[in-house]
């Protein structure tokens, strides 16, 4: 009995000391986390508010303009002024709007295009002070899965908001994009199983990992270059410029037709956030197309350890600066599809391309293993 | 202990959404708290270990269907319904038939006390397991399946034709 009753408190005694360890690894998640939350989304925000300037001076140039130069130097700070200036303009509610749809649309688009960055490694695993942190907010199995879910979302602010505003441009611009955005999804999501074939995994850092090394020693191992998945590369670039509403794919804001699309009717802070979301799905599909089809943070080491730890979130970092400014060069280039153009070349080119793409490496993965 | 809070928080959202979905008068209200039962149920999903399931009810429910379903109502621009006492066929055979139903449930938890709960996780949700079961276990319902929702697509693309116009003649 005595026995029995020592065996119990000893056992309680470890269950204890576990729960105690348990309590302080949670804590340190919570706290690492949150911090790692903070910093994730303060350098998104400012990556958002800068890829607007760096439109906005590209395109300049594009056009023999100057762009931003007033605000600081070559108007650096431009970002800043217009952000200062969209909290301080009038917030119009136009009348006959429905005003929690109105209200909820903005938040719903820039809330969904801010989730995202959640699951997106930026790098390798990094030591601080003992402890061994990725570099991400969170490393889930189904990664990939998660963003094309998060992105798929997004669809209904831009929907919402075109149908709440009560206005005939907002509902067109609003009909557009959901249509666009569904349609377009499907070849997108398509383009990417071939990458998950050869890689057998959902989570993108093994994504990643499945790209180390190099081809006879001078051709990187990225997915771009192997089993054909160039062509999955064009299919997943163009679904994805559509499924952000960028040119040539913006019929839902065409200024031409619709003023400015589903968002007309919006001004100040609610406006700026579309603008927002806009621009942090821009950098998502950045983000994942280096991920998934350039090799993701891979490059060359060189250096003490300590550039070794930076070089390969720089190397990250370049490459969705290069698919930033692709963006904006097909932007300032490339004049808009017709609607039909734009409906038979999601559905009649795009999916049957991604379908064969599909079957093609499928077929390889097959024979290989 | 998370998880019971997580699964109590996430299923009181489902049946808020599901109940305000009865109540709201306008489609699109509607609409919107279906997408929040879809969205809490793949919640209750992530909590059971089913991933996979997870995900796929948010991308194509949630992300899709439900899409296709707040389109349709932008595009009819269906107004907000009258509210009507009921029909008396709900009230008849309805309420009784509810009252049954969940006794029915009741009595079959209760008479289940004995078995336990499967716990969080311990199911097989990850997509591998799923696939095999797919493309191994089940294949024949599942491309079985396929044809169906094939069958579908055509009788909606019948449907969607015009009846007098030959195929592939464009319009004006």
């Amino acid at each position: 009995m005595r026995e029995r009753g020592r065996d119990a408190l000893a056992t309680t005694g470890e269950t204890l000391a576990l729960l105690r360890n348990k309590a302080l690894n949670i804590s340190t998640f919570i706290v690492v986390s949150v911090i790692k939350t903070v910093v994730a989304l303060f350098v998104l925000l400012t990556a958002v508010a800068y890829s607007v300037w760096l439109e906005r001076k590209v395109v300049g140039h594009i056009q023999n303009r100057w762009g931003p130069t007033r605000v600081g130097p070559f108007g650096l700070l431009q970002p800043l002024a217009d952000g200062v200036k969209f909290l301080f303009k009038e917030d119009l509610t136009p009348p006959h709007v429905y005003k929690p749809l109105y209200i909820a649309a903005p938040m719903i688009a820039v809330v969904f295009a801010l989730t995202s960055i959640a699951v997106i490694p930026i790098g390798n695993w990094v030591t601080i002070g003992g402890l061994h942190i990725p570099l991400q907010i969170t490393d889930v199995n189904i990664g990939l899965l998660i963003i094309l879910g998060v992105t798929s979302l997004g669809v209904y602010g831009v929907a919402l908001a075109g149908w709440s505003s009560n206005s005939k441009y907002s509902l067109l611009g609003g009909l557009r994009a959901s249509a666009q955005m569904v349609s377009y999804e499907i070849s997108l999501g398509l383009s990417l199983v071939g990458v998950l074939m050869l890689a057998g995994s959902f989570s993108l850092r093994d994504i990643v990992d499945a790209q180390s090394g190099t081809f006879w020693g001078f051709i990187p191992r990225w997915n771009i270059f192997y089993g054909g998945q160039f062509i999955a590369f064009f299919i997943y670039l163009s679904s994805a410029y559509a499924e952000t509403n960028r040119i040539p794919f913006d019929l839902p804001e065409a200024e031409t037709e619709l003023v400015a699309g589903y968002h007309t009717e919006y001004s100040a802070m609610k406006f700026a956030m579309f603008f927002m979301a806009e621009y942090a799905n821009m950098i998502t599909v950045a983000a994942v197309a280096s991920l998934l089809f350039l090799g993701g943070w891979h490059g060359p080491l060189f250096g003490p350890p300590a550039l070794r730890a930076i070089l390969p979130v720089f190397w990250f970092v370049l490459r969705i600066f290069g698919f930033l400014f692709v963006y904006i060069w097909v932007r300032g280039t490339l004049p808009r599809f017709r609607y039909d153009q734009l409906m038979a070349f999601g559905w009649k080119f795009l999916l049957p391309l991604a379908i064969a793409n599909l079957v093609i490496t499928a077929a390889i993965v097959a024979v290989k293993s | 202990m998370l998880h019971l809070i997580l699964f109590v928080i996430f299923g009181g959202f489902c049946v808020a959404g599901a109940v305000n979905l009865l109540v709201q008068r306008h489609p699109i209200n509607s609409a919107l708290s279906l997408v929040v039962v879809m969205g809490s149920l793949a919640v209750e999903y992530l909590l059971l270990g089913a991933e996979f399931v997870a995900a796929v009810q948010v991308i194509v429910y949630a992300g899709a269907i439900m899409v296709l379903f707040v389109f349709v109502i932008m595009l009819l621009n269906a107004g907000e319904e009258e509210r009507t006492k009921g029909s008396r066929v709900a009230l008849l055979f309805g309420i009784p038939g509810m009252l049954a139903g969940s006794v029915l449930i009741g009595w079959v938890l209760l008479e289940r006390a004995g078995t336990r709960a499967v716990p969080a996780g311990a199911l097989p949700g990850a997509p591998r397991v799923i696939g095999w079961l797919l493309f191994h276990d089940f294949l024949l319902p599942f491309e079985v399946t396929s044809i169906l929702v094939l069958i579908a697509v055509m009788g909606a693309v019948v449907l969607a034709s015009h009846p007098g116009q030959k195929h592939g003649k464009k319009e004006g």
